[in-house]
C-alpha cells in the first residue's frame, strides 16, 4: 500500500510540511526531511524549485529563486534523495511545476520517483484532463499518487469529479489566493471548510495555503484530515536555518 | 492540416490551458463564453464602431514606393502605427474590455513590457470607467518612463513586478497571481497571443481585423485580395497573428515571422525563440520557449522591449514546426538600420519592434512582381530615447 494511503488510515490529524529543495542551502534537503520526521511531522512535500512559480506568493518565490541560484536542479534533487528511504519512513511528495518535469521526461521522472520511494506528486499546472488523457497510466505504473487541488471557487460538480479520480487525498486550497497570503481564517473560510466536509467525499481533504501556526492548524483540521504548512516554515528556515526545526513543529502541534 | 486552433484549444500540438486549479473557474468562464459573446451582433457593432471612431480604423495599407524601388519589389505597409495609442495593441484591448463588461467584471489587470499594451489597456479602461492595474517589471518601469507616465495619466495603477528577473515574464506572473487572488470580479487582459486557451485564439480574433482589411485594401491597390508574402515581427505574436489570420490556410501566401536575435542568436543575449527555444509550458500554454536543459525559463534580450519575451504564442510554435511560416531572426543592429532607413525613405518613424520586420528586405530577396505586405505594428515615439542613444542623435 502507498505510504500516503497508509498514513491517512492510521493517523489522527495530519501535519504536512512543504519546503523548497535547495533552500536555504543546496545540501540541506536530507537534513530537513530527517528533522521534520523526527519532530513528528506526518508527511512532507519536497518543492522542486521553478523559475516562474505562478501559484506561489513572495516567500516561496524567493526561496525558489535562491534554490536555483544555489544550483538546485531535478538531477541534483534526485541524487540527494537517492538513499532517503534508509532513514525516513513517512510519505514523501514532490511538488513542482510541470515544465521542469516535462523537460526531464514524465516517464523518466516517475520512474526515478519510484526508485527513490516518492509516494506522490503535486503539479499545480498540470490540468486534470491532460493528466487523465496522457499521464495517468504512467503515474500509476510507478505507484505515484497524483494530488489534485480544489479551491473555494471550484464547482460542486468539479469537486465530485476530482474526488472520483483521486486516490490519496484532495489538496484543499484554503482561499482564493497564492501561497502564503493569509493571516488567519474568517467565517468565509470556515463555511467553505464545512461545506466541503459535508460533501462526504471519498477522499480525505488536507487544507493548505495560509496555515502558519497552532491556531490556524487547529482551525483547518477541525473540518479536515490535515493541514499543510509551507510559507511559514520557509520563513522559519530563513530566520533560523535548519537547526530549530523541532521547535517550529512543536509550536504547531503544541 | 489546419493552421488555426482546433476545438480542444490546440494549434497542432501547441496551446491548451496548463493552469493551476485556482485559475480554472476564470479561464473556464471565458472559454465557455468568448465565442458566443463575440458572435453577438451587438458586440460586433460596438467593437467595429469603436475601432472606426476611436482607434481610427481602417488603418491605411500604404504602398511604400521608395522602399519598393530600393528593394525592387512591391512593398505595402499596414499602418498599425497610425492607430490611437500608436500600435496594434489597442485592437485587442478594445475587444477584451467589451468582453470584460459582458462578463460583468469591473476590475481590469494587465501585464506590460515596453508599456504599449499597458497604455492600450489603461486607455480602454479610462474609456469604459473601469479600474485598471498594470503589472510591469521594475526594470522596465525604469527604462520606459514615458509610458509609465502615460498609464498614470490615464488613471491606471502601475504595480512594479519585483520577482524573478523583473521584466515582462515576471510582470505576467504577477498579473496571473493577481487573478488567482481576485477570481470573481477581475478580468485579465493579456497583451498578446499567449497564455492559456482561449487567450491566444481570442486575441488573434480581435487582431484579425488587420488581415480582413488587407484583403479589400489590396483589392483596391492591386486588383487582388491575396499578397504573395505577409511579414510581421513576433514577440508573443499578436500583430503577426492579426496580419496572417485570414491567410493562414492559403499556402500560396507565404508567411514570414521575424524574431529578435538581440546581439546575435548565439550571443547569450537574444530573443530568437524559434531557434533557441524548446517545447515546454510558459504562462499556461504549451509552446516553444527559451529555457535551461532543466526546464527553468531563461531571460531573453532584445533592444526592443516588445520582442523581449522568452516564448512565442502557440499559433506561431505551430506555424514554425509545420513549416507554414518562415522564421527569420534580426539583430539589434540590423533592426536599427532598417528603422532609420524607413524614416529616410518614407518619412515614417517605426517602433523598433516593427523595424525588425523591415530588416527582412536586407536578408531575403523578393521578385519584382511579388506583393509583400508588412505589418508596421507601431510607431517609434516610445522608442525615441533608444534611437537617440543608438545613433547619438
Ligand atoms: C509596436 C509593437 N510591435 C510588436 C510588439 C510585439 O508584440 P506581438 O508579438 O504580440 O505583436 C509590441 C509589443 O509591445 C509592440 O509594441
Amino acid at each position: 500500500m502507498n505510504r500516503i494511503n497508509k498514513k491517512i488510515q492510521e493517523s489522527k490529524k495530519i501535519l504536512s510540511i512543504y519546503f523548497t529543495a535547495g533552500y536555504p542551502k543546496t545540501d540541506d534537503t536530507v537534513n530537513i526531511i530527517q528533522n521534520l520526521e523526527k519532530s513528528g511531522v506526518d508527511m512532507i512535500e519536497i518543492g522542486l524549485p521553478f523559475s516562474d512559480p505562478l501559484a506561489d506568493g513572495p516567500t516561496i518565490q524567493a526561496s525558489s529563486t535562491q534554490a536555483l541560484k544555489n544550483g538546485m536542479t531535478t538531477e541534483v534533487l534526485f541524487k540527494q534523495l537517492k538513499d532517503i528511504r534508509e532513514s525516513v519512513n513517512i510519505p514523501l511528495i514532490i511538488m513542482g511545476y510541470f515544465n521542469p518535469i516535462l523537460q526531464y521526461g514524465v516517464e523518466a521522472f516517475c520512474k526515478k520517483c519510484e526508485e527513490i520511494g516518492i509516494d506522490g506528486l503535486i503539479i499545480p499546472d498540470l490540468p486534470v484532463d491532460v493528466y487523465n488523457e496522457k499521464y495517468k497510466a504512467t503515474f500509476e505504473k510507478h505507484g505515484l499518487i497524483n494530488v489534485f487541488l480544489i479551491t473555494p471557487q471550484t464547482s460542486v460538480e468539479r469537486i465530485r469529479f476530482i474526488d472520483s479520480i483521486s486516490n490519496g487525498f484532495i489538496y484543499m486550497v484554503s482561499s482564493a489566493s497564492v501561497t502564503g497570503s493569509q493571516s488567519g481564517f474568517g467565517d468565509e473560510q470556515t463555511n467553505y471548510f464545512k461545506r466541503i466536509a459535508d460533501m462526504n467525499l471519498k477522499n480525505p481533504q488536507i487544507i493548505g495555503f495560509g496555515i502558519s501556526d497552532n491556531k490556524t492548524f487547529l482551525q483547518a483540521t477541525q473540518f479536515s484530515k490535515g493541514a499543510i504548512i509551507g510559507s511559514a516554515f520557509i520563513k522559519h528556515l530563513t530566520k533560523e536555518g535548519v537547526t530549530k526545526i523541532n521547535s517550529f513543529v512543536k509550536s504547531i502541534l503544541k | 492540416m489546419t493552421y488555426n486552433i482546433n476545438e480542444k484549444g490546440y494549434y497542432g500540438e501547441f496551446g491548451g490551458a496548463y493552469i493551476p486549479e485556482m485559475l480554472y473557474p476564470n479561464v473556464e468562464e471565458l472559454r465557455e463564453n468568448y465565442l458566443k459573446i463575440m458572435a453577438e451582433p451587438e458586440f460586433q457593432k460596438e467593437f467595429n464602431q469603436l475601432l472606426k471612431d476611436y482607434v481610427g480604423r481602417p488603418s491605411p495599407l500604404y504602398f511604400a514606393k521608395r522602399l519598393s524601388e530600393k528593394f525592387n519589389t512591391k512593398i505595402y505597409l499596414k499602418r498599425e502605427d497610425l492607430n490611437h495609442t500608436g500600435a496594434h495593441k489597442i485592437n485587442n484591448t478594445i475587444g477584451q474590455i467589451l468582453m470584460a463588461k459582458r462578463l460583468g467584471k469591473h476590475r481590469i489587470i494587465a501585464e506590460t513590457g515596453a508599456g504599449q499594451h499597458g497604455v492600450a489597456t489603461a486607455t480602454v479602461c479610462a474609456l469604459m470607467g473601469l479600474e485598471c492595474i498594470v503589472y510591469m517589471g521594475e526594470i522596465d518601469i525604469a527604462r520606459q518612463a514615458p509610458n509609465v507616465a502615460r498609464m498614470k495619466m490615464l488613471g491606471a495603477t502601475v504595480v512594479p513586478a519585483l520577482s524573478g528577473s523583473r521584466t515582462l515574464k515576471d510582470a505576467t506572473n504577477e498579473a496571473i497571481r493577481d487573478w488567482i487572488n481576485n477570481p470573481v470580479d477581475t478580468h485579465y487582459i493579456i497583451g498578446s497571443v499567449v497564455g492559456p486557451h482561449p487567450y491566444p485564439d481570442m486575441v488573434a480574433r480581435f487582431q484579425a481585423v488587420v488581415s480582413e482589411e488587407i484583403q479589400w485594401q489590396l483589392q483596391e491597390h492591386e486588383g487582388k485580395t491575396k499578397p504573395d508574402y505577409v511579414v510581421a515581427c513576433v514577440g508573443g505574436g499578436s500583430n503577426a497573428a492579426g496580419a496572417y489570420y485570414h491567410f493562414l490556410e492559403d499556402t500560396n501566401i507565404k508567411l514570414i515571422a521575424v524574431e529578435a536575435a538581440g546581439k546575435g542568436i548565439h550571443s547569450g543575449e537574444s530573443a530568437a525563440t524559434s531557434v533557441l527555444g524548446k517545447e515546454g509550458i510558459i504562462h499556461g500554454s504549451k509552446t516553444l520557449l527559451m529555457q535551461t536543459p532543466d526546464g527553468q525559463i531563461t531571460e531573453p534580450y532584445s533592444i526592443s522591449a516588445g520582442l523581449d519575451y522568452p516564448g512565442v504564442g502557440p499559433m506561431h510554435a505551430h506555424l514554425y514546426k509545420s513549416g507554414r511560416a518562415q522564421f527569420i531572426s534580426i539583430t539589434d543592429d540590423q533592426a536599427m538600420k532598417a528603422g532609420l532607413e524607413l524614416c529616410q525613405l518614407e518619412g515614417i518613424i517605426p517602433a523598433i519592434e516593427s523595424s525588425h520586420a523591415l530588416a527582412v528586405f536586407e536578408q531575403k530577396t523578393f521578385l519584382p512582381e511579388d506583393v509583400v505586405v508588412l505589418s508596421l505594428s507601431g510607431r517609434g515615439d516610445k522608442d525615441l530615447e533608444t534611437y537617440i542613444n543608438y545613433f547619438n542623435l
